[in-house]
Protein backbone atom coordinates (compact mmCIF):
# COMPACT_ATOMS: atom_id res chain seq x y z
CA UNK A 1 0.00 0.00 0.00
CA UNK A 2 2.82 2.35 0.94
CA UNK A 3 4.58 1.55 -2.31
CA UNK A 4 1.45 2.26 -4.36
CA UNK A 5 1.29 5.64 -2.68
CA UNK A 6 4.94 6.39 -3.47
CA UNK A 7 4.42 5.62 -7.15
CA UNK A 8 1.11 7.51 -7.23
CA UNK A 9 2.76 10.55 -5.73
CA UNK A 10 5.67 10.43 -8.15
CA UNK A 11 3.41 10.09 -11.19
CA UNK A 12 1.09 12.89 -10.15
CA UNK A 13 4.14 15.05 -9.48
CA UNK A 14 5.38 14.25 -13.01
CA UNK A 15 2.04 15.27 -14.51
CA UNK A 16 2.04 18.57 -12.66
CA UNK A 17 5.77 19.27 -12.92
CA UNK A 18 5.49 19.22 -16.70
CA UNK A 19 2.97 21.19 -18.72
CA UNK A 20 0.97 18.02 -19.45
CA UNK A 21 -1.52 18.36 -16.59
CA UNK A 22 -2.04 22.10 -17.02
CA UNK A 23 -2.45 21.78 -20.78
CA UNK A 24 -4.97 18.95 -20.46
CA UNK A 25 -6.93 20.75 -17.74
CA UNK A 26 -7.00 24.01 -19.67
CA UNK A 27 -8.10 22.37 -22.89
CA UNK A 28 -10.73 20.40 -21.05
CA UNK A 29 -12.00 23.49 -19.25
CA UNK A 30 -12.31 25.33 -22.56
CA UNK A 31 -14.02 22.51 -24.43
CA UNK A 32 -16.34 21.55 -21.64
CA UNK A 33 -17.13 25.19 -20.96
CA UNK A 34 -18.20 25.55 -24.57
CA UNK A 35 -20.43 22.48 -24.33
CA UNK A 36 -21.95 23.78 -21.12
CA UNK A 37 -22.61 27.21 -22.54
CA UNK A 38 -24.32 25.74 -25.60
CA UNK A 39 -26.41 23.41 -23.57
CA UNK A 40 -27.50 26.23 -21.28
CA UNK A 41 -28.29 28.48 -24.22
CA UNK A 42 -30.53 25.77 -25.64
CA UNK A 43 -32.21 25.33 -22.27
CA UNK A 44 -32.93 29.05 -21.94
CA UNK A 45 -34.33 29.19 -25.47
CA UNK A 46 -36.65 26.30 -24.76
CA UNK A 47 -37.79 28.00 -21.59
CA UNK A 48 -38.61 31.21 -23.44
CA UNK A 49 -40.47 29.39 -26.21
CA UNK A 50 -42.65 27.49 -23.80
CA UNK A 51 -43.42 30.72 -21.97
CA UNK A 52 -44.41 32.47 -25.19
CA UNK A 53 -46.76 29.64 -26.04
CA UNK A 54 -48.24 30.20 -22.62
CA UNK A 55 -47.71 26.62 -21.57
CA UNK A 56 -46.09 26.03 -18.23
CA UNK A 57 -44.39 22.74 -19.04
CA UNK A 58 -42.14 21.72 -16.17
CA UNK A 59 -38.56 21.79 -17.41
CA UNK A 60 -36.04 19.53 -15.81
CA UNK A 61 -32.41 20.64 -15.53
CA UNK A 62 -31.27 17.08 -14.92
CA UNK A 63 -33.00 15.75 -18.03
CA UNK A 64 -32.19 18.55 -20.43
CA UNK A 65 -28.80 19.84 -19.29
CA UNK A 66 -26.99 17.42 -17.00
CA UNK A 67 -27.70 14.12 -18.70
CA UNK A 68 -26.42 15.01 -22.18
CA UNK A 69 -23.53 16.96 -20.67
CA UNK A 70 -22.37 13.92 -18.72
CA UNK A 71 -22.31 11.91 -21.94
CA UNK A 72 -20.37 14.76 -23.53
CA UNK A 73 -17.78 14.64 -20.77
CA UNK A 74 -17.30 10.98 -21.64
CA UNK A 75 -16.72 11.84 -25.30
CA UNK A 76 -14.27 14.62 -24.51
CA UNK A 77 -12.50 12.30 -22.11
CA UNK A 78 -12.07 9.83 -24.94
CA UNK A 79 -9.70 12.29 -26.61
CA UNK A 80 -7.84 13.08 -23.43
CA UNK A 81 -7.35 9.57 -22.07
CA UNK A 82 -4.65 8.52 -24.57
CA UNK A 83 -2.75 11.68 -23.72
CA UNK A 84 -2.87 10.80 -20.05
CA UNK A 85 -1.78 7.18 -20.34
CA UNK A 86 0.63 7.17 -23.25
CA UNK A 87 3.63 8.20 -21.19
CA UNK A 88 3.04 5.94 -18.19
CA UNK A 89 5.31 3.09 -19.23
CA UNK A 90 6.58 4.11 -22.66
CA UNK A 91 8.54 6.99 -21.18
CA UNK A 92 10.10 4.86 -18.45
CA UNK A 93 11.09 2.29 -21.03
CA UNK A 94 12.64 4.84 -23.32
CA UNK A 95 14.63 6.67 -20.63
CA UNK A 96 15.68 3.48 -18.84
CA UNK A 97 14.09 4.47 -15.55
CA UNK A 98 12.04 1.30 -15.74
CA UNK A 99 15.26 -0.41 -14.62
CA UNK A 100 15.16 1.57 -11.40
CA UNK A 101 11.57 0.58 -10.70
CA UNK A 102 12.12 -3.04 -11.67
CA UNK A 103 15.17 -3.42 -9.44
CA UNK A 104 13.57 -1.78 -6.42
CA UNK A 105 11.96 -3.89 -3.71
CA UNK A 106 8.46 -3.22 -4.97
CA UNK A 107 6.02 -5.47 -6.77
CA UNK A 108 4.97 -4.96 -10.38
CA UNK A 109 1.34 -4.79 -9.26
CA UNK A 110 2.15 -1.88 -6.97
CA UNK A 111 3.84 0.00 -9.79
CA UNK A 112 0.88 -0.61 -12.11
CA UNK A 113 -1.83 0.33 -9.64
CA UNK A 114 0.11 3.40 -8.55
CA UNK A 115 0.43 4.61 -12.12
CA UNK A 116 -3.18 3.84 -13.01
CA UNK A 117 -4.43 5.62 -9.89
CA UNK A 118 -2.33 8.66 -10.80
CA UNK A 119 -3.88 8.70 -14.28
CA UNK A 120 -7.34 8.34 -12.75
CA UNK A 121 -6.57 11.18 -10.34
CA UNK A 122 -5.68 13.48 -13.20
CA UNK A 123 -8.95 12.55 -14.89
CA UNK A 124 -10.74 13.28 -11.61
CA UNK A 125 -9.17 16.73 -11.68
CA UNK A 126 -10.76 17.25 -15.09
CA UNK A 127 -14.10 16.19 -13.64
CA UNK A 128 -13.60 18.78 -10.90
CA UNK A 129 -13.16 21.43 -13.56
CA UNK A 130 -16.45 20.30 -15.05
CA UNK A 131 -18.00 20.47 -11.58
CA UNK A 132 -17.28 24.20 -11.45
CA UNK A 133 -19.72 24.57 -14.35
CA UNK A 134 -22.31 22.35 -12.73
CA UNK A 135 -22.02 24.45 -9.57
CA UNK A 136 -23.68 27.32 -11.44
CA UNK A 137 -26.73 25.15 -12.00
CA UNK A 138 -27.03 24.71 -8.26
CA UNK A 139 -26.62 28.42 -7.70
CA UNK A 140 -29.41 29.47 -10.09
CA UNK A 141 -31.56 26.37 -10.25
CA UNK A 142 -32.54 23.37 -8.24
CA UNK A 143 -31.28 20.26 -9.99
CA UNK A 144 -31.26 16.96 -8.14
CA UNK A 145 -27.69 16.25 -6.98
CA UNK A 146 -28.07 12.46 -6.74
CA UNK A 147 -28.23 11.66 -10.47
CA UNK A 148 -25.27 13.96 -10.96
CA UNK A 149 -23.25 12.12 -8.32
CA UNK A 150 -24.09 8.78 -9.90
CA UNK A 151 -23.19 10.20 -13.31
CA UNK A 152 -19.83 11.24 -11.91
CA UNK A 153 -19.29 7.78 -10.49
CA UNK A 154 -20.10 6.35 -13.92
CA UNK A 155 -17.65 8.72 -15.58
CA UNK A 156 -14.91 7.68 -13.20
CA UNK A 157 -15.60 4.01 -13.80
CA UNK A 158 -15.74 4.49 -17.55
CA UNK A 159 -12.50 6.46 -17.56
CA UNK A 160 -10.93 3.91 -15.23
CA UNK A 161 -11.67 1.19 -17.78
CA UNK A 162 -10.24 3.17 -20.70
CA UNK A 163 -7.24 4.25 -18.64
CA UNK A 164 -6.53 0.63 -17.74
CA UNK A 165 -6.53 -0.23 -21.44
CA UNK A 166 -4.26 2.74 -22.13
CA UNK A 167 -1.90 1.68 -19.36
CA UNK A 168 -1.65 -1.75 -20.90
CA UNK A 169 -0.93 -0.37 -24.37
CA UNK A 170 1.74 1.90 -22.92
CA UNK A 171 3.71 -1.13 -21.73
CA UNK A 172 3.88 -2.48 -25.27
CA UNK A 173 6.11 0.18 -26.77
CA UNK A 174 8.90 2.62 -26.07
CA UNK A 175 7.28 5.20 -28.28
CA UNK A 176 4.74 7.49 -26.65
CA UNK A 177 3.17 8.50 -29.94
CA UNK A 178 2.53 4.88 -30.85
CA UNK A 179 1.10 4.20 -27.41
CA UNK A 180 -1.15 7.26 -27.67
CA UNK A 181 -2.38 6.54 -31.19
CA UNK A 182 -3.06 2.89 -30.45
CA UNK A 183 -4.92 3.76 -27.27
CA UNK A 184 -7.01 6.32 -29.10
CA UNK A 185 -7.85 3.78 -31.80
CA UNK A 186 -8.89 1.11 -29.34
CA UNK A 187 -10.92 3.53 -27.23
CA UNK A 188 -12.71 4.93 -30.26
CA UNK A 189 -13.50 1.46 -31.51
CA UNK A 190 -14.87 0.45 -28.12
CA UNK A 191 -16.96 3.58 -28.28
CA UNK A 192 -18.57 3.02 -31.67
CA UNK A 193 -19.10 -0.72 -31.36
CA UNK A 194 -22.53 0.15 -30.05
CA UNK A 195 -23.63 1.38 -33.51
CA UNK A 196 -24.13 -2.14 -34.84
CA UNK A 197 -27.17 -2.51 -32.61
CA UNK A 198 -28.82 0.17 -34.74
CA UNK A 199 -29.33 -2.06 -37.78
CA UNK A 200 -28.60 -5.61 -36.67
CA UNK A 201 -30.19 -7.72 -33.99
CA UNK A 202 -28.26 -10.97 -34.38
CA UNK A 203 -26.41 -12.39 -31.42
CA UNK A 204 -23.00 -11.21 -32.64
CA UNK A 205 -24.27 -7.68 -32.92
CA UNK A 206 -25.66 -7.86 -29.41
CA UNK A 207 -22.31 -9.10 -28.12
CA UNK A 208 -20.47 -6.32 -29.93
CA UNK A 209 -22.85 -3.70 -28.64
CA UNK A 210 -22.49 -5.10 -25.15
CA UNK A 211 -18.74 -4.74 -25.38
CA UNK A 212 -19.10 -1.09 -26.23
CA UNK A 213 -17.97 1.19 -23.45
CA UNK A 214 -20.87 3.57 -24.10
CA UNK A 215 -23.71 1.05 -23.74
CA UNK A 216 -22.98 0.80 -20.06
CA UNK A 217 -22.92 4.49 -19.42
CA UNK A 218 -26.56 5.14 -20.31
CA UNK A 219 -27.84 4.02 -16.95
CA UNK A 220 -25.28 6.16 -15.10
CA UNK A 221 -26.19 9.21 -17.22
CA UNK A 222 -29.82 8.72 -16.22
CA UNK A 223 -28.74 8.66 -12.60
CA UNK A 224 -29.44 4.99 -12.15
CA UNK A 225 -26.82 2.90 -10.42
CA UNK A 226 -27.04 -0.43 -12.25
CA UNK A 227 -24.73 -3.03 -10.75
CA UNK A 228 -24.58 -4.81 -14.14
CA UNK A 229 -22.92 -1.81 -15.74
CA UNK A 230 -20.70 -1.07 -12.76
CA UNK A 231 -19.48 -4.65 -12.85
CA UNK A 232 -18.75 -4.35 -16.56
CA UNK A 233 -16.45 -1.38 -15.98
CA UNK A 234 -14.78 -2.96 -12.98
CA UNK A 235 -14.16 -6.08 -15.03
CA UNK A 236 -12.54 -4.09 -17.84
CA UNK A 237 -10.39 -2.25 -15.30
CA UNK A 238 -9.33 -5.52 -13.76
CA UNK A 239 -8.57 -7.11 -17.14
CA UNK A 240 -6.64 -4.09 -18.35
CA UNK A 241 -4.45 -4.03 -15.26
CA UNK A 242 -4.06 -7.79 -15.36
CA UNK A 243 -2.79 -7.64 -18.94
CA UNK A 244 -0.49 -4.80 -17.93
CA UNK A 245 1.02 -7.03 -15.27
CA UNK A 246 1.46 -9.88 -17.73
CA UNK A 247 3.00 -7.51 -20.25
CA UNK A 248 5.47 -6.19 -17.68
CA UNK A 249 6.41 -9.71 -16.81
CA UNK A 250 6.96 -10.66 -20.43
CA UNK A 251 9.03 -7.51 -20.85
CA UNK A 252 11.59 -9.11 -18.58
CA UNK A 253 11.68 -12.30 -20.55
CA UNK A 254 11.94 -10.54 -23.87
CA UNK A 255 14.39 -7.70 -23.36
CA UNK B 1 28.19 -12.48 -0.85
CA UNK B 2 27.41 -13.27 -4.46
CA UNK B 3 27.36 -16.78 -5.82
CA UNK B 4 26.70 -17.45 -9.45
CA UNK B 5 26.34 -20.98 -10.72
CA UNK B 6 26.07 -21.99 -14.35
CA UNK B 7 24.13 -18.83 -15.09
CA UNK B 8 22.77 -18.80 -18.63
CA UNK B 9 20.67 -16.36 -20.60
CA UNK B 10 19.42 -17.42 -23.99
CA UNK B 11 17.47 -15.32 -26.41
CA UNK B 12 15.63 -16.60 -29.43
CA UNK B 13 18.69 -16.48 -31.67
CA UNK B 14 21.73 -16.17 -29.48
CA UNK B 15 23.10 -17.00 -26.08
CA UNK B 16 24.07 -13.82 -24.30
CA UNK B 17 25.48 -15.47 -21.20
CA UNK B 18 26.67 -19.04 -21.32
CA UNK B 19 27.11 -21.09 -18.13
CA UNK B 20 28.97 -18.52 -16.07
CA UNK B 21 30.01 -19.36 -12.53
CA UNK B 22 31.86 -17.17 -10.06
CA UNK B 23 31.88 -16.04 -6.50
CA UNK B 24 32.41 -12.71 -4.84
CA UNK B 25 33.38 -12.38 -1.19
CA UNK B 26 32.03 -9.74 1.15
CA UNK B 27 33.67 -6.34 0.88
CA UNK B 28 35.48 -7.07 -2.36
CA UNK B 29 35.59 -4.83 -5.40
CA UNK B 30 35.34 -6.96 -8.48
CA UNK B 31 35.95 -5.79 -12.01
CA UNK B 32 33.73 -7.29 -14.62
CA UNK B 33 35.68 -7.07 -17.81
CA UNK B 34 34.86 -7.83 -21.39
CA UNK B 35 34.57 -6.32 -24.83
CA UNK B 36 31.31 -4.70 -25.85
CA UNK B 37 28.53 -7.23 -26.22
CA UNK B 38 30.28 -9.82 -24.06
CA UNK B 39 27.28 -10.23 -21.77
CA UNK B 40 28.34 -7.97 -18.91
CA UNK B 41 25.13 -5.99 -18.77
CA UNK B 42 22.99 -9.09 -19.17
CA UNK B 43 24.76 -10.78 -16.26
CA UNK B 44 24.34 -7.71 -14.10
CA UNK B 45 20.69 -7.46 -15.01
CA UNK B 46 20.21 -11.04 -13.93
CA UNK B 47 21.94 -10.33 -10.61
CA UNK B 48 19.64 -7.37 -10.00
CA UNK B 49 16.52 -9.41 -10.80
CA UNK B 50 15.76 -7.25 -13.82
CA UNK B 51 16.09 -10.23 -16.15
CA UNK B 52 15.35 -13.80 -15.14
CA UNK B 53 18.05 -16.33 -16.07
CA UNK B 54 17.21 -19.05 -18.60
CA UNK B 55 18.98 -21.58 -16.43
CA UNK B 56 21.43 -21.73 -13.59
CA UNK B 57 21.19 -19.85 -10.35
CA UNK B 58 22.48 -16.74 -8.68
CA UNK B 59 22.27 -15.85 -5.01
CA UNK B 60 22.93 -12.44 -3.55
CA UNK B 61 23.45 -12.15 0.21
CA UNK B 62 22.05 -15.65 0.53
CA UNK B 63 18.84 -15.02 -1.41
CA UNK B 64 18.06 -16.56 -4.76
CA UNK B 65 17.30 -14.04 -7.50
CA UNK B 66 14.41 -16.10 -8.84
CA UNK B 67 12.85 -17.24 -5.60
CA UNK B 68 13.21 -14.21 -3.35
CA UNK B 69 13.66 -11.25 -5.68
CA UNK B 70 12.27 -8.74 -3.19
CA UNK B 71 14.85 -9.71 -0.57
CA UNK B 72 17.62 -9.51 -3.16
CA UNK B 73 16.43 -6.10 -4.39
CA UNK B 74 16.44 -4.73 -0.85
CA UNK B 75 20.13 -5.53 -0.57
CA UNK B 76 21.28 -4.35 -3.97
CA UNK B 77 22.14 -0.94 -5.29
CA UNK B 78 22.22 -0.78 -9.07
CA UNK B 79 23.56 1.84 -11.43
CA UNK B 80 22.56 0.93 -15.00
CA UNK B 81 24.60 2.05 -17.96
CA UNK B 82 22.50 5.18 -18.34
CA UNK B 83 21.63 6.53 -14.89
CA UNK B 84 17.87 6.10 -14.41
CA UNK B 85 16.98 9.73 -13.81
CA UNK B 86 13.67 11.54 -14.20
CA UNK B 87 14.49 14.81 -15.96
CA UNK B 88 11.56 16.67 -14.40
CA UNK B 89 12.68 15.95 -10.83
CA UNK B 90 15.13 17.85 -8.68
CA UNK B 91 18.16 16.01 -7.35
CA UNK B 92 17.11 16.00 -3.70
CA UNK B 93 13.55 15.12 -4.55
CA UNK B 94 14.71 12.26 -6.77
CA UNK B 95 16.97 10.78 -4.09
CA UNK B 96 14.12 11.02 -1.59
CA UNK B 97 11.85 9.19 -4.04
CA UNK B 98 14.41 6.43 -4.59
CA UNK B 99 15.02 6.17 -0.83
CA UNK B 100 11.30 5.70 -0.27
CA UNK B 101 11.15 3.11 -3.03
CA UNK B 102 13.93 1.20 -1.30
CA UNK B 103 12.01 1.24 1.98
CA UNK B 104 13.50 4.17 3.89
CA UNK B 105 11.32 6.69 5.68
CA UNK B 106 11.27 9.57 8.13
CA UNK B 107 14.44 10.82 9.80
CA UNK B 108 16.52 7.95 8.44
CA UNK B 109 15.55 8.82 4.88
CA UNK B 110 16.55 12.45 5.37
CA UNK B 111 19.81 11.43 6.98
CA UNK B 112 20.72 9.06 4.15
CA UNK B 113 19.85 11.59 1.45
CA UNK B 114 22.05 14.19 3.16
CA UNK B 115 24.80 11.63 3.51
CA UNK B 116 24.85 10.49 -0.12
CA UNK B 117 24.65 14.08 -1.37
CA UNK B 118 27.71 14.79 0.67
CA UNK B 119 29.51 11.60 -0.25
CA UNK B 120 28.94 11.89 -3.99
CA UNK B 121 29.64 15.63 -4.01
CA UNK B 122 26.26 16.60 -5.43
CA UNK B 123 25.07 18.81 -2.58
CA UNK B 124 25.51 21.89 -4.76
CA UNK B 125 23.01 20.63 -7.36
CA UNK B 126 20.44 19.47 -4.83
CA UNK B 127 17.80 21.88 -6.04
CA UNK B 128 18.55 21.58 -9.72
CA UNK B 129 16.45 19.71 -12.23
CA UNK B 130 18.03 16.40 -13.20
CA UNK B 131 17.40 17.13 -16.86
CA UNK B 132 19.71 20.14 -16.61
CA UNK B 133 22.69 18.38 -15.04
CA UNK B 134 25.94 17.71 -16.83
CA UNK B 135 27.01 14.16 -17.62
CA UNK B 136 29.40 13.99 -14.67
CA UNK B 137 26.74 15.09 -12.21
CA UNK B 138 24.22 12.71 -13.67
CA UNK B 139 26.60 9.83 -13.20
CA UNK B 140 27.21 10.87 -9.60
CA UNK B 141 23.51 11.24 -8.89
CA UNK B 142 23.16 7.76 -10.37
CA UNK B 143 25.77 6.49 -7.96
CA UNK B 144 24.11 8.32 -5.06
CA UNK B 145 20.83 6.70 -6.04
CA UNK B 146 22.49 3.28 -5.90
CA UNK B 147 23.86 3.71 -2.38
CA UNK B 148 21.04 5.70 -0.80
CA UNK B 149 19.66 2.69 1.08
CA UNK B 150 23.12 1.50 2.17
CA UNK B 151 22.94 -1.80 0.28
CA UNK B 152 25.24 -4.74 0.93
CA UNK B 153 25.94 -5.16 -2.75
CA UNK B 154 26.58 -2.50 -5.34
CA UNK B 155 26.33 -3.29 -9.02
CA UNK B 156 27.67 -0.60 -11.30
CA UNK B 157 27.43 -0.85 -15.05
CA UNK B 158 30.27 1.17 -16.58
CA UNK B 159 30.25 3.83 -13.88
CA UNK B 160 32.91 5.95 -15.56
CA UNK B 161 31.73 5.88 -19.15
CA UNK B 162 31.43 9.28 -20.74
CA UNK B 163 33.22 11.18 -17.99
CA UNK B 164 36.24 13.42 -18.41
CA UNK B 165 39.57 12.24 -16.93
CA UNK B 166 39.20 14.28 -13.76
CA UNK B 167 35.71 12.99 -13.17
CA UNK B 168 36.87 9.46 -13.89
CA UNK B 169 39.48 9.75 -11.16
CA UNK B 170 36.98 11.19 -8.72
CA UNK B 171 34.49 8.45 -9.46
CA UNK B 172 37.15 5.79 -9.08
CA UNK B 173 38.22 7.19 -5.73
CA UNK B 174 34.61 7.28 -4.65
CA UNK B 175 34.10 3.67 -5.66
CA UNK B 176 37.29 2.62 -3.94
CA UNK B 177 36.22 4.36 -0.76
CA UNK B 178 32.88 2.55 -0.92
CA UNK B 179 34.60 -0.83 -0.97
CA UNK B 180 34.89 -2.50 2.39
CA UNK B 181 31.40 -1.45 3.50
CA UNK B 182 29.89 -2.67 0.29
CA UNK B 183 30.58 -5.55 -2.01
CA UNK B 184 30.99 -4.01 -5.43
CA UNK B 185 30.82 -5.38 -8.93
CA UNK B 186 31.64 -2.91 -11.62
CA UNK B 187 31.73 -3.56 -15.30
CA UNK B 188 34.07 -1.81 -17.63
CA UNK B 189 36.10 -2.20 -20.74
CA UNK B 190 38.76 0.19 -19.53
CA UNK B 191 41.65 -1.89 -18.23
CA UNK B 192 43.57 0.60 -16.10
CA UNK B 193 40.37 1.11 -14.20
CA UNK B 194 40.41 -2.51 -13.12
CA UNK B 195 44.09 -2.41 -12.27
CA UNK B 196 43.51 0.64 -10.13
CA UNK B 197 40.23 -0.03 -8.41
CA UNK B 198 39.60 -3.73 -8.25
CA UNK B 199 40.99 -6.58 -6.27
CA UNK B 200 39.51 -9.26 -8.43
CA UNK B 201 38.75 -9.55 -12.11
CA UNK B 202 36.18 -11.57 -13.93
CA UNK B 203 36.79 -11.58 -17.64
CA UNK B 204 34.03 -12.68 -19.94
CA UNK B 205 33.97 -12.91 -23.67
CA UNK B 206 31.10 -13.83 -25.97
CA UNK B 207 29.03 -14.84 -22.97
CA UNK B 208 31.62 -17.27 -21.65
CA UNK B 209 33.83 -16.93 -18.63
CA UNK B 210 37.40 -16.38 -19.82
CA UNK B 211 39.13 -15.93 -16.48
CA UNK B 212 38.41 -15.12 -12.89
CA UNK B 213 41.25 -14.28 -10.56
CA UNK B 214 42.80 -11.54 -8.50
CA UNK B 215 44.50 -8.78 -10.47
CA UNK B 216 47.80 -9.77 -8.83
CA UNK B 217 47.43 -13.42 -9.76
CA UNK B 218 46.51 -12.67 -13.32
CA UNK B 219 49.63 -10.60 -13.77
CA UNK B 220 51.71 -13.27 -12.07
CA UNK B 221 50.17 -15.93 -14.19
CA UNK B 222 51.28 -14.20 -17.31
CA UNK B 223 54.72 -13.77 -15.81
CA UNK B 224 54.83 -17.34 -14.55
CA UNK B 225 54.83 -18.60 -18.08
CA UNK B 226 58.55 -17.94 -17.81
CA UNK B 227 58.90 -15.49 -20.60
CA UNK B 228 62.10 -13.45 -20.48
CA UNK B 229 63.05 -10.49 -22.60
CA UNK B 230 66.72 -10.29 -23.59
CA UNK B 231 68.29 -7.38 -25.40
CA UNK B 232 71.68 -8.03 -26.89
CA UNK B 233 74.08 -5.79 -28.81
CA UNK B 234 77.29 -6.58 -30.62
CA UNK B 235 80.58 -5.13 -29.39
CA UNK B 236 82.04 -4.22 -32.75
CA UNK B 237 79.01 -2.82 -34.40
CA UNK B 238 77.75 -5.93 -36.12
CA UNK B 239 75.53 -8.60 -34.69
CA UNK B 240 74.67 -11.91 -36.27
CA UNK B 241 71.03 -12.34 -35.39
CA UNK B 242 70.87 -15.99 -36.30
CA UNK B 243 73.96 -16.76 -34.21
CA UNK B 244 72.49 -15.08 -31.14
CA UNK B 245 69.26 -16.93 -31.58
CA UNK B 246 71.11 -20.25 -31.96
CA UNK B 247 73.19 -19.57 -28.86
CA UNK B 248 70.14 -18.65 -26.77
CA UNK B 249 68.34 -21.74 -27.88
CA UNK B 250 71.23 -23.86 -26.68
CA UNK B 251 70.85 -22.64 -23.07
CA UNK B 252 69.48 -25.44 -20.89
CA UNK B 253 65.80 -25.09 -20.17
CA UNK B 254 64.96 -22.74 -23.03
CA UNK B 255 62.00 -23.91 -25.05
CA UNK B 256 61.51 -21.24 -27.62
CA UNK B 257 63.24 -18.07 -28.79
CA UNK B 258 61.49 -15.37 -30.78
CA UNK B 259 63.29 -12.42 -32.26
CA UNK B 260 61.27 -9.33 -31.48
CA UNK B 261 62.80 -6.04 -32.48
CA UNK B 262 66.04 -5.25 -34.07
CA UNK B 263 67.55 -1.89 -34.81
CA UNK B 264 71.14 -1.09 -35.73
CA UNK B 265 73.32 -3.44 -33.75
CA UNK B 266 70.82 -4.11 -31.01
CA UNK B 267 68.13 -6.71 -30.99
CA UNK B 268 65.77 -8.14 -28.46
CA UNK B 269 64.49 -11.66 -28.11
CA UNK B 270 61.70 -13.17 -26.20
CA UNK B 271 62.83 -16.37 -24.57
CA UNK B 272 60.30 -18.85 -23.30
CA UNK B 273 61.57 -21.38 -20.84
CA UNK B 274 59.81 -24.60 -20.15
CA UNK B 275 60.81 -24.82 -16.51
CA UNK B 276 63.06 -23.33 -13.90
CA UNK B 277 65.04 -20.17 -13.69
CA UNK B 278 67.06 -19.49 -16.83
CA UNK B 279 67.97 -15.83 -16.51
CA UNK B 280 71.42 -16.52 -15.01
CA UNK B 281 72.33 -19.00 -17.71
CA UNK B 282 71.09 -16.66 -20.43
CA UNK B 283 73.24 -13.80 -19.12
CA UNK B 284 76.31 -15.97 -18.97
CA UNK B 285 75.73 -17.34 -22.45
CA UNK B 286 75.43 -13.87 -23.96
CA UNK B 287 78.45 -12.44 -22.19
CA UNK B 288 80.64 -15.48 -22.85
CA UNK B 289 79.86 -15.27 -26.54
CA UNK B 290 81.32 -11.79 -26.59
CA UNK B 291 78.09 -9.80 -26.92
CA UNK B 292 76.77 -7.11 -24.64
CA UNK B 293 73.74 -7.80 -22.51
CA UNK B 294 71.71 -4.58 -22.48
CA UNK B 295 68.58 -5.76 -20.80
CA UNK B 296 67.26 -8.86 -19.17
CA UNK B 297 63.82 -8.86 -17.59
CA UNK B 298 60.79 -11.03 -17.12
CA UNK B 299 58.30 -9.93 -19.72
CA UNK B 300 55.22 -9.42 -17.58
CA UNK B 301 52.16 -8.95 -19.67
CA UNK B 302 50.03 -5.99 -18.86
CA UNK B 303 46.41 -6.69 -18.12
CA UNK B 304 45.79 -5.38 -21.57
CA UNK B 305 47.70 -8.21 -23.18
CA UNK B 306 46.16 -10.81 -20.92
CA UNK B 307 42.79 -9.43 -21.78
CA UNK B 308 43.44 -9.52 -25.49
CA UNK B 309 44.82 -13.01 -25.21
CA UNK B 310 41.90 -14.28 -23.19
CA UNK B 311 39.27 -12.67 -25.34
CA UNK B 312 40.62 -14.21 -28.49
CA UNK B 313 42.29 -11.13 -29.91
CA UNK B 314 45.71 -12.82 -29.70
CA UNK B 315 45.43 -13.67 -33.36
CA UNK B 316 46.31 -10.09 -34.23
CA UNK B 317 49.27 -10.12 -31.82
CA UNK B 318 50.64 -13.24 -33.52
CA UNK B 319 50.28 -11.62 -36.88
CA UNK B 320 52.39 -8.72 -35.71
CA UNK B 321 55.11 -11.10 -34.58
CA UNK B 322 55.11 -12.84 -37.92
CA UNK B 323 55.43 -9.49 -39.60
CA UNK B 324 58.42 -8.62 -37.44
CA UNK B 325 60.08 -11.92 -38.17
CA UNK B 326 59.38 -11.57 -41.85
CA UNK B 327 61.03 -8.15 -41.88
CA UNK B 328 64.21 -9.66 -40.59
Amino acid sequence: MRNILIIWQKELRSYFASPIAYLLLTMFALIFGFFFWNSLGYFVLMGMESQMRGQMMPMNLNEIVIRPLLSNVGVIGLFFIPMITMRLFAEEKRSGTIELLATSPIRDVEIIIGKWLAALSLYACMLLVAAVNFAFLFKYGKPDWKPLAIGYLGLLLQAGALLAIGTFISTLTKNQIIAGAATFGVCLLLWVLEWVSGYETATWAQVLAYMSIITHFESFAKGVLDSKDAIFYVTVIFLGLFFTARSMESLRWRT
Amino acid sequence: MITVKELTKRYARNTAVDHISFQVEKGQIVGFLGPNGAGKTTTMRMLTCFLPPTSGSATVAGYDVLEQPLEVKKRIGYLPETPPLYPEMETGEYLTFVGKLKGLSGAELRKRVDYVCDRCAIADVRNKLLGKLSKGYRQRVGLAQAIVHNPDVLILDEPTSGLDPKQINETRDLIKSLGGDHTIILSTHILPEVEQTCEQVIIINKGKLAATDSVQNLQNRARGAGSVLVEVSGRNGSLDLAAVQRRLEQVAGVAHVVAKHSRQNRSSFEVESGKGFVRGDLARAVVESGWDLNELRPSAMSLEEIFLQLTGAEATVREEEVAVRGAQ
